[in-house]
């Protein structure tokens, strides 16, 4: 089995890979909620009833195919630092962190599929992937519980579907969510409209980290919020449908704004490269604020496209546990601002700065006639 | 203004959000106590239950609060659900049925599953689908008076009913 050094060291397969739609659309995640018949909910268990729930499950997942030489760790036996890495990589819940005795992780080796055993359910199994592919995700993660199913006996019900600890996940189990990067709908006054109407046909709309977290870095996360009454396909079908019309929102204002003015746009992404490679003390949220407007100039052609990737790597790279755990040790809040703004700089030194010729060449084909 | 349950004069007045709309409830000193209006967070999950709404309160079903219903195999009660939000186990869901049916009004998009079924249960679960459209069907039939139709559907009902016993002792018989 893999040790969490090794699993660590490189960033996860969605987190580099290209993935269609990348620039608005930074991953799709597919969450299934499963659990065993005849065994009390993890929350509900006791102490020994959770253990032997545990020891039902953890030999069918690790021996799953997509399972081979992959991680596999008791939660107790990791520090808190460890479990924070794996939250910031979205690899276990916050939820799930929290859990005391008999909660493990199962992380298939590059990242893109995670079980967390003893969560609130028994079984919640994650498929993750670059840019818009909720299908692709679905697929791999429903292969998983097909195998899973032969090795396991499952609480589902005929009527209500795979039996769940919250009566908010009946039926599929299902929580299929995408992050979207929405700069240009924020800076155009346009996000409240459109979060509102993606709210009004029953779908959520998150901050970065999930449930009751604020919106950072411009980051939304759309997901669906019912669960039974309608099929997998359906929800997927409905899901994209709505996330593929939010990017196009997020096109056209993208465009608008260069349109109406450039100048501001330019000004913004200017100033966000002056403080990313130049600023000795960052916060968490300055960081994003200004990497989001960075990963807005790398798409808008402002900066090399490859700037996208490199904001991505970094939205990862400067959370509190990461930094912590590259750094070694635990450190204080001012200690992190200092070595965040050390790891960008560094990794931005190569950047050059903004081309601002659309701007230039917007003023040279479009003359105030006034001048004429 | 009057109490909601007993018609007393009310002290206490909820207002709710619950699914978008806005519900009121007024109640009496005493019926408040009872139904446990201290926590609104939590009264909200018992009305949730009890699928009351302004103006046509039921009063308090047996399985609430206090009534000692368990659930056989992990010992579960609704108080521990108004408590926690959440289940003990799969089997507090048929222990607990009609209240999960009318908790579950409006908190998804219909009652019935209709997604993925674990492969080894996939005939059952056909099977149980196809008695249920058939006696929804038997019923129709019976209330317009269409008897030969009627026949006809609970003769296909008791076939299926004859396979599936069959089939039940066939699988007994192969046990250990």
């Amino acid at each position: 089995m893999m040790r969490f050094t090794t699993l660590i060291k490189n960033p996860a397969d969605w987190m580099t890979g290209e993935g269609a739609d990348n620039a608005i659309v930074l991953t799709s995640r597919i969450r299934l909620a499963r659990n065993l018949r005849g065994e009390s909910f993890p929350g509900w268990a006791k102490k020994e009833e959770r253990r032997h729930a545990l020891e039902v499950m953890r030999p069918a997942v690790e021996g799953l195919s997509v399972m081979k030489d992959a991680f596999s760790q008791e939660l107790d036996d990791l520090t808190s630092v460890q479990k924070q890495v794996l939250v910031e990589r979205h690899l276990i819940s916050r939820e799930h962190a929290a859990r005391g005795e008999g909660s493990a992780a199962v992380i298939e080796r590059r990242q893109s599929i995670a079980l967390m055993l003893n969560e609130e359910d028994h079984l919640r199994m994650q498929a993750i992937r670059p840019g818009m592919s909720l299908r692709g995700a679905f697929e791999s993660l429903s292969a998983i519980d097909d195998e899973l199913e032969n090795a396991l006996e499952l609480a589902f019900d005929h009527e209500l579907g795979y039996l769940t600890t919250c009566p908010t996940n009946l039926g599929t189990g299902l929580r299929a969510s995408a992050m979207l990067h929405l700069p240009a709908l924020v800076l155009s006054d346009q996000i409240g409209q459109v979060l509102q109407a993606v709210n009004k046909i029953g779908l959520a709309v998150r901050g970065l980290y999930g449930e009751g977290t604020e919106s950072l870095g411009n980051l939304f996360q759309i997901s669906n919020q019912s669960t039974l009454g309608e099929s997998e396909e359906t929800i997927l079908r409905r899901l994209e449908r709505v996330i593929s019309q939010v990017a196009t929102h997020e096109r056209n204002a993208r465009d608008k704004l260069l349109e109406d003015d450039p100048a501001m746009v330019s000004d913004k992404i200017g100033r966000a490269y002056g403080v990313l490679r130049h600023a000795w003390i960052i916060d968490s949220k300055e960081a994003l604020t200004h990497l989001s407007l960075l990963r807005l100039g790398g798409d808008l052609g402002f900066l090399p496209q490859d700037t996208v990737k490199t904001c991505d790597a970094l939205l990862m790279d400067i959370q509190p546990a990461h930094l912590q755990l590259h750094s070694g040790r635990k450190m204080t809040p001012e200690e992190r601002d200092s070595i965040r703004a050390e790891i960008v700089r560094g990794r931005l030194q190569s950047l050059e700065a903004p081309d601002i010729r659309s701007t230039r060449k917007k003023d040279e084909s479009d003359p105030d006639p006034e001048i004429l | 203004m009057d109490c909601d349950i007993c018609g007393k004069h009310a002290k206490v007045h909820l207002t709710q959000l619950v699914g978008g709309q806005i519900k009121k409830i007024t109640l009496c000193d005493d019926c408040a106590k009872e139904k446990g209006v201290t926590d609104p967070t939590g009264f909200a999950l018992a009305e949730m239950l009890l699928g009351k709404t302004p103006g046509k309160v039921v009063p308090a079903a047996p399985a609430v609060a206090g009534s000692g219903r368990k659930c056989p195999t992990c010992g579960f009660t609704l108080e521990d659900l108004r408590r926690i939000r959440r289940f003990g186990c799969a089997d507090c869901y048929n222990t607990f049925r009609d209240d999960v049916n009318q908790m579950l009004r409006g908190m998804h998009k219909g009652p019935k599953h209709c997604g993925k079924v674990p492969a080894g249960m996939m005939e059952l679960h056909e099977r149980t689908q196809r008695l249920e459209e058939l006696r929804g069907k038997l019923d129709q039939a019976i209330t317009s008076e269409n008897y030969e139709e009627a026949a006809g559907l609970r003769d296909e009902i008791r076939q299926i009913e004859i396979r599936a016993a069959a089939a039940k002792q066939t699988t007994d018989d192969s046990l250990p």
